[in-house]
């Protein structure tokens, strides 16, 4: 049988748009807890937890030529201690049966939110700017050690090609992540006085990323930016919502409020992200992969909404 | 409602730049790069509608206020360029009479930037002004970003030092940082020496209260004769002098920098010499 590629996490939003993208060309196995919603037929399928024993029967029964990571959650309604457990430990068997398994190419999807949105950054984070999201969203935590765990990995295996990419906002139709649900609003807050440059990438151009970093030239830290770069108000424009300009020393403590009591799903601190900036610079990706996305910046602002 | 009200704004203030301009000047206004995306900025937030509008009331301080006159705009070279000037005046406007002469004087016309405070994007309203007047935060990778790509920069490396200096020390430069000329050196940008004449007594500051600048977060409290650091109508004189050109290595030690950044400071502080010799008086 031909050498498969493993993906992790292939049943959600993003690992769905990345099946069907790439099953025509490579012999897939999914791994996830949750079941795989119209799976393609040529597409295998192991419903379990990467934290399993089981998880390795996956590597030692198949020759694994590349993994894709995408199995990390992040739900701020999650106890902290699982979210922890899940993302962490996951990733840290994940990577040690790419290393005894000699997998020869590994993919983890971690985000560009990890540098963290903050009044005194550049306007553009290239890959070795610090991880700072945590200082202000404890949140994040995990996701930066995810992240950290594949840093570390790159350099300790260098016989292996570790990719790990860093993805600006994440929408689309059916996506369900922070800045896709916050756009969907029909009255989203805005910080009073606040606009700051916002960078959005279409799921479908995520997922021809992750494809790209399969090829052979890819290594290392990449952060992957889509259209460009357009004022929060001006998605809101394309978007025909009304926002409702909050002064921001009352959004925190109201938005605090708000989600103690499950009214709002957004903890506080991503606020930071409509009132700071968290751009990054792609020009890496661009110039190693020959990176242009496919759909344009409207496109992508629509997609929110859906067709 | 709110957005049309801003439209209004804009659209008015956008007739009173024209008013203020004559023929030439709108010429060479309508001749700034526009480099927009379809949603009308730069990768920056720069945007150059909202700036010619903007800039209104700093054209009419420009022209009736401060009666700005430059001399030698002529010597700022095409490309990227640092402009390092003195800073002063409580409030940023010094910064701004350079700006507007930049547009209005030079040929071809320049739309500076800036390198703003750190606690600018952390300001309401401020934060977003600044940025879609393309002014922009002071870290070294913005500033290295923009000379590469062939922008004309403003530094004042006197910094908050310069600007909320008390009467006294007036036309004193203060110390220099030395980040510019790393960067200068790097990115080989020659550097123009500017000399405001004029700001320095804007607003003369008597005392800084920096208790209450604590409690409100900023960098200083001035007090002035008038109580707020309101700027006297005094009469502006902009010097720029010819551009300088350094080489060397830009991780050099500091000591060796400072050489390099004490030849331009000399440079500023005889431009002021020479722009308080031949001026009248510090209101005409």
């Amino acid at each position: 049988m031909r050498p498969a590629v493993v993906v992790t996490g292939i049943s959600g939003n993003l690992g769905r748009t990345l099946a069907k993208l790439l099953h025509k060309h490579e012999r897939i196995i999914g791994i996830d807890r949750r079941p795989f919603v119209g799976r393609p037929k040529d597409v295998e399928m192991y419903e379990l937890d990467l934290r399993k024993k089981k998880a390795e029967d996956v590597f030692r029964k198949n020759e694994v030529r590349a993994v894709i990571h995408m199995g990390i959650m992040h739900d701020p309604r999650m106890s902290e201690e699982e979210h922890h457990s899940f993302n962490v430990v996951g990733t840290t068997r994940l990577l040690e049966y790419c290393a005894k398994y000699g997998v020869k190419k590994v993919v983890v999807l971690s985000s560009a939110n990890v540098y963290g949105p903050s009044p005194d950054n550049s306007n553009f984070l290239t890959e070795d700017a610090p991880l700072m999201a945590a200082s202000r969203f404890s949140g994040v935590r995990d996701l930066i050690e995810v992240d950290m765990l594949a840093h570390g990995f790159f350099w300790k295996h260098p016989q292996i090609e570790t990719v790990i990419l860093r993805p600006v906002h994440i929408v689309g139709p059916t996506i369900k992540n922070a800045p896709s649900n916050y756009l969907r609003l029909r009255h989203p807050w805005m910080m009073a006085g606040f606009d700051p440059m916002i960078q959005l990438i279409h799921v479908e151009d995520v997922a021809r990323a992750m494809v790209a970093a399969l090829r052979p030239e890819p290594k290392g830290v990449y952060n992957v930016v889509g259209p460009g770069e357009v004022p929060l108000s001006a998605v809101m424009r394309e978007l025909g919502n009304s926002p409702v300009p909050v002064p921001h020393l009352v959004a925190r403590p109201l938005l605090g409020m708000l989600f103690k009591y499950r009214i709002a799903n957004f903890p506080p601190p991503e606020l930071d992200h409509i009132q700071f900036l968290c751009a990054v610079d792609g020009s890496r990706w661009v110039q190693d992969v020959a990176w242009k996305p496919h759909h344009s910046m409207r496109e992508t602002i629509r997609a929110v909404q859906g067709e | 409602m709110l957005e049309r009200l801003g439209d209004r704004v804009k659209k008015g203030l956008r007739e009173w730049t024209d008013r203020l301009a004559n023929d030439e000047q709108k010429q060479r206004m309508l001749a700034l790069p526009r480099p927009e995306n379809e949603y009308g900025v730069d990768p920056f937030g720069y945007n150059l509608d909202f700036s010619l509008s903007a800039v209104a009331p700093f054209l009419w301080l420009y022209r009736n206020y401060f009666r700005v006159e430059t001399f030698g705009i002529e010597k700022v070279p095409a490309g990227r360029v640092l402009l390092v000037s003195n800073h002063s005046g409580q409030l940023p406007l010094d910064g701004a009479m350079i700006g507007v002469s930049l547009m209005l004087e030079a040929s071809p016309p320049r739309a500076m930037r800036s390198m703003v405070e750190k606690w600018v994007p952390s300001l309401p309203y401020v934060s977003t002004f600044m940025a879609r007047m393309g002014q922009i935060v002071g870290t070294p990778e913005n500033c290295r970003r923009l000379l590469e790509s062939d922008e004309a920069i403003l530094v004042f490396p006197e910094g908050l030092r310069g600007i909320n200096k008390l009467w006294p020390q007036r036309y004193q430069l203060q110390e220099f940082g030395l980040g510019f000329m790393r960067l200068a050196l790097e990115t080989r940008t020659p550097i123009v020496p500017v000399a405001v004449v004029g700001a320095e007594e804007q607003a003369p500051a008597l005392m800084d209260l920096k208790p209450v600048a604590k409690l409100l977060g900023f960098p200083s409290f001035p007090v002035t004769p008038t109580g707020l650091p309101f700027p006297l109508p005094t009469k502006y004189r902009i010097y720029y002098g010819d551009p300088m050109h350094f080489t060397g290595r830009p991780d050099d030690e500091d000591s060796e920098l400072d050489k390099k950044v004490r030849t331009v400071k000399a440079s500023i502080q005889s431009m002021l010499h020479q722009g308080l010799k031949e001026r009248r008086g510090v209101f005409w």
